[in-house]
């Protein structure tokens, strides 16, 4: 069961809007490492952790990862914010704005929709957590890029943040991995 | 689970559901005072019975106080349960 705190996670500002980097950072929404990847991922595996401790750490992480999908649509939304269809259709909005005017929609940079296939649930605890610290690292190393986007040290502080968290994600999710490789070894001893 | 812990988790989650619908009520009709009173003696309810719960079971969310060792990652996950 889940309840919705009216609050971010971490103070989502930018210095200025910018419809350039608001097409950028709109992967970090619905693009194949970004944060509604992370979070359906971690949730949908966790029924199948063969641990408490493993099942703890998906719900955990995957629920951290819907704040930060939240503070990503409050960044894309503030970047778009008060510009014109003039601005919108110079930085290479005008599709976007065609089909979803300043809506936030769950698409990569290029505008391609977020899609399943951008996730695995395979059933195997082992498996699974490999995908997982390879999502967390592919998500610090967008975050990275993004930085060097960018111009703007207010968004760049926030960016700074998700790509920090993503560094704690990545490190817990080993100690996962451990733990779970240790709880399998156990069970193989007669 | 044993069956007055279940029992204790069904109560809680009818409680919970009565403020759910009664908070999605207020959302439209944020001026009927009646149901607004009824909303915040719900919610005290509530928390009643979260703290009776947490205190004999563990805790059921983020920041509830734990015992030792940390008890959140304690099975029965809720896909676990039999209802």
């Amino acid at each position: 069961m889940w309840f919705y705190e009216k609050k971010l996670q971490y103070p989502a500002k930018v210095g200025r809007a910018n419809l350039r980097m608001a097409k950028y950072l709109i992967t970090q929404y619905g693009g194949p490492d970004g944060e509604l990847a992370a979070s359906l991922r971690y949730l949908t595996q966790r029924y199948t952790m063969p641990t408490g401790q493993a099942k703890a750490i998906l719900t955990d992480i995957g629920t951290e990862e819907l704040a930060h999908l939240e503070i990503i649509a409050t960044l894309v939304y503030k970047l778009m914010d008060r510009s014109t269809v003039g601005e919108i259709e110079a930085a290479g909005l005008g599709a976007y704005y065609a089909d979803h005017d300043k809506a936030l929609y769950y698409v990569n940079g290029e505008s391609v929709p977020w899609t399943a296939a951008y996730i695995q649930s395979k059933g195997d605890p082992v498996a699974d957590l490999h995908e997982d610290m390879a999502a967390e690292e592919k998500a610090r190393a967008t975050y990275e890029w993004l930085i060097n986007l960018s111009d703007d040290p207010d968004l760049n502080d926030t960016l700074k943040f998700l790509r920090q968290r993503e560094i704690v994600h990545f490190q817990r999710f080993g100690e996962t991995l451990q733990l779970v490789q240790e709880h399998l070894d156990s069970k193989r001893v007669y | 689970m044993n069956r007055e812990q279940v029992a204790a988790l069904k109560e809680l989650m009818a409680q919970e559901f009565t403020a759910l619908e009664f908070h999605l009520y207020l959302d439209t009709h944020p001026t009927d005072q009646r149901a607004l009173m009824e909303y915040n003696e719900a919610c005290r309810q509530l928390m009643v019975l979260k703290q009776r719960y947490q205190q004999c079971f563990g805790p059921l969310t983020f920041c509830e106080s734990s015992g030792y060792p940390w008890q959140w990652i304690e099975e029965p996950w809720p896909w676990q349960i039999s209802y």
